[in-house]
């Protein structure tokens, strides 16, 4: 492998990752307060409010309904707003965060949702209010299930981020359509796909393990509905 | 400690619970039993307005629940405790997290918190399992983690619902206890909800069974024990219901409480009178203190009236299997 390959390789990972890591950080952020108000003013939420529950609704599902390649083309002017230029992977970041910020919300929703209503009317019953229940109920109780549904949409950025190339964001995705696909280079095709493979081999064992971590089952072994084949390497 | 006036709870035109009135004092422990869907739930949600009555009024404490909202409420919570069938514990926190949550909540020091849920974990003997999450301790473990929560904030009133539900016989025995205990230690007032008459017979002192939102029968255990004809007398004491008596005898329950448990009547009865006594059903348990009976006799033979007189005079409550009385009974065949 040429050194040129190898640095091209190396380039492209580090942005994929920069990429990843930036868009999932933000998306989290503004993710989970829209998860938490969907379920909050939702009709077994403590504030039921239809009309903003269902506008809610609305414009998250129709950000989700737009396929990526569209979105990162058509909010160009707001991507401009924000970051002051519409190329390169930070002006990547707009799209990729705009697109996963309603998918952590439904994701942050149903794992509020599926915390047992028992233990908000025992918090209700100490003399909790909202904001507690919501601190120390809602979040920590939802947290494995919140880790997962991270891990669901971190692997989704990096499936994203391989458009980012449609303007000039760089990473894998792009190397392997310039280079392999552009090129008939099969070599950097084969190892851009290997290092996606690992990447999101590698982030779902992290969710794994953190989620199991959260769990707080004392020694029981994680059900085998979501042991990962190298957690289960891990521990032989 | 509790006073309820006029409670009432509608769902649209479902009637939940229909004008309920009690006076429930310091120190007592007050069980309500009914089938699911009596209305015991929305009874003892109203009591904390984890639901808001329709009408009616809850004093707790001489603060009347009814009239607060928002913070107010709160901090009128804070001062009932709450146990749940499902003990309902935060599984993301340690058994001494759960028991810290609402000291927490009211605003205590680390330190304070720390010392008051070392007190509550050997109050509840749980010493040694502070660290243990809710999934690593059994049940009657995890209840005992509740009600060291729910006593956390040094409660007045501690509301049990269905708190011994889940928990297997050897178990619910254990918390009865203690929960007897606390009520006898710290004076701690009780209202339970439960179907479970053993719990009532084990711990309560007075008792009001519901059936479709209403109080079908309500007064001291022991009393109510000791009547033949109430249903709580006839859920602790079930008698044969299909057994047909010979023509020539009567079908009698006798129920008894106090020094007459031993008194020998039923010898007596077939010393001086002609008189078959025949035991078909009978127990006697110690409720609230005390050795209450009931036991179902045939009396067969020609002075079977005379027997009958003899045991009403004794102080037992007597009935008759049809229903009547037994002065009744005794007028009508001799004319």
């Amino acid at each position: 492998m040429d050194a040129q390959l190898l640095s091209n390789l190396w380039t492209a990972t580090l942005e994929t990752i920069y990429m990843v890591s930036v868009s999932s950080l933000l998306a989290a952020v503004f993710g989970l307060p829209l998860g938490l108000l969907l379920v909050i003013t939702g009709a077994r939420g403590f504030l039921p409010n239809p009309a903003v529950n269902q506008g809610l609704g609305w414009v998250i599902n129709g950000v989700r309904s737009l396929p990526f390649i569209i979105l990162l083309v058509a909010i160009l002017p707001l991507t401009r707003l924000i970051v002051g230029t519409t190329i390169g992977s930070t002006a990547a970041l707009v799209p990729l965060t705009l697109s996963a910020v309603p998918f952590f919300a439904r994701v942050a929703e149903t794992a509020l949702l599926e915390v047992d209503p028992g233990l908000v009317e025992a918090a209700e019953a100490m003399g909790c209010s909202h904001w507690d229940i919501v601190r120390k109920v809602l979040i920590p109780e939802s947290r494995p299930a919140l880790v997962l549904g991270l891990t669901l949409m971190v692997i989704s950025l990096v499936g994203n981020s391989a458009m980012a190339g449609v303007v000039g964001g760089g990473g894998l995705g792009d190397l392997a359509i310039r280079y392999g696909f552009q090129r008939f280079d099969t070599r950097v095709m084969v190892y851009t796909v290997v290092i996606l493979i690992a990447l999101v081999q590698l982030i779902q064992w992290l969710g794994d393990s953190v989620a199991y971590r959260l769990r707080r089952t004392g020694n029981v072994a994680p059900s085998p509905g979501w042991t990962n084949p190298l957690a289960r390497l891990r521990k032989t | 400690m509790i006073t309820i006036r006029d409670l009432r709870k509608v769902y649209g035109s479902f009637v939940a619970l229909d004008t309920f009135n009690e006076e429930i004092s310091a120190g007592e422990i007050f069980g309500v039993i009914g089938q699911s869907g009596a209305g015991k739930s929305t009874l003892i949600r109203c009591i904390n307005r984890l639901e808001t009555p329709t009408s009616g009024r809850v004093i707790v404490a001489g603060q009347d629940i009814t009239a607060l909202s928002g913070s107010d409420l709160r901090r009128a919570r804070q001062q009932m405790g709450m146990i749940f069938q499902h003990f309902n514990l935060l599984s993301s926190r340690t058994a001494a997290e759960n028991i810290a949550m609402p000291l927490e909540v009211m605003g205590y020091s680390r330190l304070r918190i720390k010392a008051r849920v070392a007190e509550l974990l050997s109050l509840v003997e749980l010493e040694g399992k502070g660290d243990s999450y809710p999934a690593q301790l059994s049940g009657g473990q995890k209840q005992r983690v509740g009600i060291a929560r729910a006593l956390a904030a040094d409660p007045k009133v501690l509301l049990s619902d269905e708190s011994t539900s889940a928990l297997d016989p050897q178990t619910t025995q254990s918390i009865l206890a203690l929960l007897k205990d606390l009520n006898q230690k710290i004076g701690l007032t009780i209202l339970l909800i439960t179907h479970d008459m053993g719990v009532v017979k084990r711990i309560c002192d007075r008792v009001a069974i519901l059936e479709q939102g209403k109080v079908i029968e309500r007064g001291r255990v022991v009393d109510l024990a000791a009547q033949p004809h109430s249903r709580l007398a006839q859920d602790f004491f079930p008698r044969l219901t299909s057994y047909q008596p010979r023509p020539d005898a009567l079908l009698v329950t006798v129920a008894f409480r106090g020094e007459v448990a031993n008194e020998p009547f039923m010898a007596t009865l077939a010393q001086r009178f002609n008189v078959g006594a025949n035991i078909l059903n009978g127990a006697i348990e110690t409720i609230g203190g005390q050795p209450v009976g009931q036991f179902q006799i045939e009396l067969a033979g020609p002075e079977r009236y005379l027997a009958l007189d003899y045991l009403t005079q004794l102080n037992l409550a007597v009935e008759v299997q049809d229903g009547r009385t037994a002065t009744e009974q005794f007028v009508d065949s001799n004319p």
